[in-house]
């Protein structure tokens, strides 16, 4: 009975093909590592720091670090960056446990907060974008065109016509119920649909539900052949969306967080942010404004 | 149906196309679970025996905490692992005191998810285990030993016997962590050519609206996974001819 033990094919087979597995995926992996931890043969002089960027999806899905990112990199080639992008409350709170090295997120006032309690420094302007509000075209509520963003909401919660929230504790989020606050409404109910997502699903959602939501302008231009939705209100200050940067107190690679911070507020990346979207929607996503710091 | 017939175009030029991200995803994926399967299947089977065979006080609330273990939310792995191993974490605070030096970073790196992935998959293969285990006759035992078998024999001969059930552990073990997102999204950070898996990949697809390029990710995906789950049979099967 014991030699049939040992004689066993089934476990002999189960443990190669795990084994082959293993050997498999450690291969494959192995030459693409490489370039990406070791400093480039030209440059054998420069040793690569990781560098930790925690940003928000609305920056990542406009596709604005893709050309960002890579610019930085030639600009300061000792620098990786590691883009973590969430809601601007998740990134906060990874800058607060020190996970990240310098943040890119767009929340003034919970911001300078994080400032004023000591877990950053250094908030610089960097850009802004806007919001709009978006709807089906039917426009149950009536509200295109209308001038401020809070008249709008007015409308939207005296239809109860139906509005997706982004619910997250993103920048996105807190613009919103920025905006509810000045239009003195607290909005529930059932047509009020908090839905815990980041934009572009809260996009697919309103476009499925026929609803109303507040979406950064660059996600919906880049989603916009994959909705049912118009821009309905623009152009309202209230609706101005800035970014800042903001370098983590005591961080890894403190170094790599102020190269970073120094250099997007420069005119090299200011240009590239000027620039970008012009080519594919053409007009511009976000608006540099590093030379004009205000505070809130 | 257009994005269907998008999502097949999608994933063949992603998968024939020689794009080299792809492959790095893919590999990615399977470095990642694959190794966190291995991990898994080496504590999980003698776990899932021990607990299944023994007969020791408090044995239902074992089996009742491992079957509990088994719906872990995803998620909620990946936000624990990230409480444990964050630089304000106390792993950290517990190196610095012990070392002297700041912790190297453990969070947005391979091996943090792979951490997540055996949290999330040793309880599935000990539970499927302890189930199978559970149903030998404890008679193939008794006899076992009276035969003079040691207990590494005893364990042997038992899961042996139990066999299916184990591999069904296995496979059960693999299928819960190549599909999730929510652990190693949180702990790897879905950092492109580093950390980027194919649920991720597919996740950031979806967010972007670019629902073709997400689902033919899924499509591959399943294709990857029938492959291993396919060949995972065979090995079955090329048992069971050996028994008649």
């Amino acid at each position: 009975m014991i030699d049939r033990l040992r004689s066993a094919p089934v476990w002999r087979l189960t443990v190669l093909l795990l084994a082959g597995a293993l050997a498999f995926s450690l291969a494959a992996c192995a030459p693409q590592e490489k370039p990406l931890e070791e400093p480039v043969s030209e440059a054998p002089a420069v040793e690569v720091t990781d560098l930790i960027l925690a940003s928000t999806t609305s920056t990542q899905d406009s596709g604005l670090f893709g050309v960002l990112i890579p610019a930085f990199e030639e600009a300061y080639p000792q620098y990786k960056v590691n883009v973590i992008a969430k809601g601007t409350g998740e990134a906060l709170e990874l800058g607060q446990n020190k996970d990240a090295d310098v943040l890119l997120v767009h929340a003034k006032a919970k911001e300078e907060q994080f400032v004023t309690d000591g877990y950053g420094t250094r908030r610089r302007d960097v850009m802004y974008n806007d919001f709009v509000i978006v709807g089906p075209s039917a426009d149950p509520a009536g509200v295109e065109g209308l001038a401020t963003a809070a008249e709008a909401l007015t409308k939207i919660s005296g239809a109860a016509a139906a509005f997706v929230s982004r619910g997250d504790e993103s920048g996105t989020h807190t613009a919103e119920q920025k905006l509810w606050t000045k239009a003195t409404i607290t909005p529930s109910g059932e047509w009020y649909v908090s839905a815990g997502k980041g934009m572009g699903d809260v996009l697919t959602m309103s476009s499925e539900l026929g609803a109303y939501t507040l979406t950064d302008r660059a996600t919906y231009l880049s989603m916009r052949e994959t909705l049912d939705l118009e821009i309905l209100v623009e152009g309202d200050t209230a609706l101005f969306n800035q970014y800042g940067v903001i370098l983590v107190t005591d961080a890894t690679n403190a170094e790599g967080a102020l190269a970073f911070a120094e250099w997007i507020t420069g005119e090299e990346a200011q240009a590239i942010i000027g620039g970008y979207g012009v080519d594919e929607f053409g007009e511009a996503l976000f608006f540099p404004n590093a030379d004009q710091q205000t505070t809130s | 149906m257009e994005i269907v017939w998008d999502a097949f175009a999608q994933a063949a030029l992603r998968l024939f196309g020689g794009d080299p991200a792809t492959y790095t995803v893919i590999g990615l994926s399977l470095r990642v679970s694959g190794l966190s399967l291995l991990i898994a299947t080496a504590l999980g089977v003698p776990l899932g025996y021990l607990i299944g065979s023994r007969r020791f006080r408090g044995r239902g609330l074992v089996t009742a905490i491992v079957n509990t273990g088994m719906g872990l939310p995803p998620v909620v792995v990946g936000l624990m692992v990230y409480i444990l191993i964050s630089r304000s974490g106390p792993l950290s605070e517990a190196y610095v005191a012990l070392v002297g030096e700041a912790m190297p970073r453990l969070l947005y790196t391979v091996p943090a998810m792979i951490i997540a992935q055996v949290m999330i998959s040793t309880p599935i293969v000990t539970g499927v285990t302890l189930a199978a285990v559970g149903a030998v006759p404890a008679e193939l035992r008794l006899q076992a030993r009276s035969l003079g078998a040691s207990h590494l024999q005893e364990a042997v001969l038992t899961i042996r016997e139990a066999r299916w059930g184990v591999m069904a552990a296995i496979a059960a073990g693999f299928g819960g962590i190549i599909s999730e997102v929510g652990a190693v999204n949180m702990v790897g950070g879905n950092i492109e050519g580093k950390t980027r898996v194919m649920t991720t990949a597919i996740q950031l697809e979806t967010g972007q609206g670019n629902f073709g390029l997400a689902l033919g990710l899924g499509l591959i995906l399943l294709g990857i996974a029938f492959v291993i789950m396919n060949a995972f049979t065979r090995v079955q099967h090329s048992g069971s001819r050996y028994e008649r």
